[in-house]
């Protein structure tokens, strides 16, 4: 008897030692593989950057990858939930795959921040988009930032040429309206596919048309192949690109054709270049830092800050909301949704957070600065 | 549109359509001596091409390790098949045949490293790397399933083609490489420039179908792979072996397509799964050429070119729609002038 209930008692103890060792389940869903593996795979790199520990509570980061591909995302999001039990899920790289995972996070109850441009991901918050947070910039605000550039440039009449898939399309819609407000003239529109070997066709086509700059809207290297086609094709006009494409391959499949090329960036691209005055500036060269360490030095890019910043603001809000319930219980997730609204003043790499129950990025004029490529390298844009 | 742009577009089309003249014509090979439509053709062209763009950074490409290990269990499988009547020339021939191009490919990848090589070296070395793999998967995955139906066949190359594509990923990354341009001279013709590197393209195509055509109707194993192409079972019945003239094909086949992805890295980006969308390309001017005429291939590789060209300037949101879509009119056309020959033994 006496041996039973010593049995017990150590049973007992193992269970709330257990219990109280029992970590915080982050679930990470990303595109490692895939389209949109050059944007995957340093966020995956910079998620196992994060501390293993916040607010002396162990943490558990469980990645896993999508495929780029929507339906993976989705089941990955239910599997993390329900097997793993996660707390939040972080993810995924991709606008459409995130758009899928909204529907589960709203259904299942849990929070999540997603790391893909889209603004419709979070905007406009209602009851299902309750439940999601975003780190990477609204295209919309990288977008008014280079409709501004080219209007203090005077550019009049504009060449696009877009990638032919949904981040093409997206930006298209978003810069129509900012660029009809500066009085821009859009005068050729073409298309290309990521995988295209040439893009003579729709160069000479652009060249025709006598644009006082070209506005490249693609991610990652894709977009040279364009500016290549242009530059051979005899057209010498300034060349725009989107955030899409800041990264060190870019500028190595690039080379000589992509100098002077604009575009908006996340900070981190240009750490040491920042103001003394920027309130990203110490965060985002630790960062810099501390990836360069593990990847060799110019492998930053802006793509894995949304990782970290996601982290940044879960050991912002997980503190809070444990305060309020134990992790792994529904009411320690809906509490920890309401840290993450309720996060101010937040510095992290992309500039500061404000979050608010109508916004969910909750980022301003701080989370992007203008770049040029000079001397095959990054050089923010002097006014 | 006026003439100066034409030019520039047909120029354009030539060019590219080349690259898909030389894919359709090993798909071509290919098929109709071993009845498989080679799906993973499009990995030989991004391998090639990345594996050289490895070599230009001075990396060691992981194709390299992958060519050893293929090596390998081509040589266990070769004598697994032989396990009846292995004799020891029997099996040092094996494992000669299999792990001595593995070798040779490991050991020019590694001169290469070691002191710099020239470039054409390096395509040398980047082509001995990545060809030899397609005997070795022949070996170990094709021919234990030889008998099997093309539809068997076709799934098999199609999980080949997702294994690759993802060692493709793991060997080289999601960025893409662009090679150094074997000739920057650039000419002008009238209106039109014409780089160095498309009339070395053009110039490697037209030898390479010359060498085919004297290859398929001068050598005895030319004429033993027409012979097989023609009739399985007669072949085998006055004894040309099925297993060499797939090696063969396989070989060809891997070579051209590594070639291809080689020359035109230097005009392009290329990714670990760009060679696909090439492929896919190739396989609709093979189709053109009902996976049997090699000169209408040939043709319908232009013609893809061409149109994908001109819809690229006159309509280049729908450039790909337009592209494959040209195989719907051809299926009809074909299907109307020669109802379905069934293959021997077939359904």
């Amino acid at each position: 008897m006496r041996k039973f209930a010593a049995g017990l008692l150590l049973a007992l103890g193992l269970a709330t030692a257990a219990e109280a060792a029992d970590p915080i389940r982050v679930g990470v869903v990303l595109s490692e593989t895939g389209p949109g593996a050059s944007l995957g795979i340093p966020e995956g790199r910079s998620i196992r950057l994060l501390p293993r520990e916040i607010g002396g509570l162990p943490v558990e980061w469980i990645i896993l990858d999508d495929g780029s591909d929507t339906t993976r995302a989705v089941t990955s999001m239910r599997k993390l939930i329900t097997d793993n039990r996660v707390d939040a899920v972080v993810g995924s790289t991709v606008t459409p795959a995130s758009l899928a995972m909204v529907e589960v996070a709203a259904e299942q109850r849990v929070p999540m921040i997603s790391l893909a441009g889209s603004a419709a991901i979070v905007a406009p918050v209602d009851e299902r988009r309750r439940w999601v947070f975003k780190t990477a910039q609204n295209d919309a605000l990288m977008a008014g930032a280079v409709a501004d550039t080219m209007a203090a440039q005077g550019v009049k009449s504009l060449g696009v040429i877009a990638v032919s898939d949904s981040y093409g399309d997206g930006w298209i819609a978003t810069m129509r309206p900012l660029l009809e407000a500066r009085g821009i003239r859009v005068v050729a529109e073409e298309r290309y596919a990521r995988t295209d070997t040439s893009a003579t066709g729709q160069a000479l086509k652009l060249a025709a048309a006598r644009p006082d700059a070209v506005f490249i809207i693609s991610a990652g290297t894709p977009a040279a192949l364009p500016a290549k086609a242009l530059r051979e094709r005899g057209y010498r006009g300034p060349l725009y690109q989107t955030h899409g494409v800041a990264n060190a391959d870019f500028l190595r499949v690039g080379g000589r054709e992509v100098e002077g090329t604009i575009l908006p960036v996340g900070p981190v691209v240009l750490a040491d270049q920042l103001p003394e005055s920027h309130p990203s500036r110490a965060i985002a060269r630790q960062y810099r830092d501390a990836y360069e360490a593990v990847h060799g030095a110019g492998s930053v890019s802006a793509f894995g800050s949304y990782a970290y910043d996601a982290g940044i603001l879960l050991q912002h809000a997980i503190p809070v909301a444990a305060r309020a319930a134990a992790p792994g219980t529904p009411e320690f997730r809906a509490a920890l949704r309401d840290a993450l609204e309720g996060l101010r003043n937040v510095v992290y790499v992309n500039g500061v957070a404000n979050m608010s129950p109508t916004d969910h990025v909750g980022q301003d004029h701080r989370a992007r600065v203008m770049a040029v490529i000079r001397n095959g390298g990054w050089q923010l844009l002097g006014e | 549109m006026d003439l100066s742009i034409l030019l520039v577009l047909v120029q354009d089309g030539i060019v590219n359509g080349a690259i898909y003249g030389l894919l359709a014509l090993a798909l071509v090979i290919v098929f109709t001596v071993t009845r498989i439509i080679w799906v993973p053709i499009g990995e030989f062209v991004s391998f090639g091409a990345l594996t050289l763009a490895m070599l230009e950074a001075g990396q060691m490409p992981g194709t390299v390790a992958l060519t050893a290990l293929l090596g390998l269990g081509a040589a266990a499988a070769r004598l697994w098949a032989a396990r009846a009547r292995l004799t020891p020339a029997g099996v040092a021939r094996c494992l000669l045949t299999a792990l001595l191009p593995a070798g040779l490919a490991a050991l020019l990848a590694w001169a290469c490293l070691a002191w710099g090589a020239p470039q054409p070296l390096r395509i040398l070395a980047a082509l001995a790397i990545v060809t030899p793999m397609a005997p070795f998967l022949y070996d170990t995955l094709y021919r234990p399933m030889a008998g099997a139906s093309v539809l068997v066949l076709l799934i098999a190359s199609v999980a080949l083609h997702l294994a690759l594509q993802g060692l493709g990923l793991i060997f080289f990354g999601a960025e893409g490489s662009r090679t150094e341009s074997l000739a920057d001279s650039l000419l002008e013709i009238g209106p039109l420039l014409v780089t160095g590197q498309s009339l070395i393209i053009l110039a490697v195509t037209l030898v390479l179908i010359a060498a085919l055509a004297l290859f398929f109707g001068h050598t005895l194993l030319g004429k033993a792979l027409r012979a097989t192409a023609v009739n399985r079972l007669g072949a085998r019945l006055v004894a040309i072996p099925p297993a060499l003239c797939g090696h063969v094909a396989f070989t060809l086949a891997g070579g051209i397509a590594a070639l291809g992805g080689i020359l035109i890295s230097a005009t392009t980006t290329l990714y670990y799964d760009t060679g696909f969308l090439i492929a896919l390309k190739g396989f609709v001017a093979a189709v053109i050429g009902g996976l049997a005429s090699y000169p209408l291939a040939a043709l319908g590789a232009l013609l893809i070119g061409l149109v994908e060209s001109f819809a690229a300037f006159n309509a280049s949101a729908f450039k790909e729609v337009l592209v494959f879509m040209i195989i719907i009119p051809v299926l009809l056309w074909r299907s109307w002038r020669m109802p379905a020959a069934l293959d021997e033994g077939e359904e």
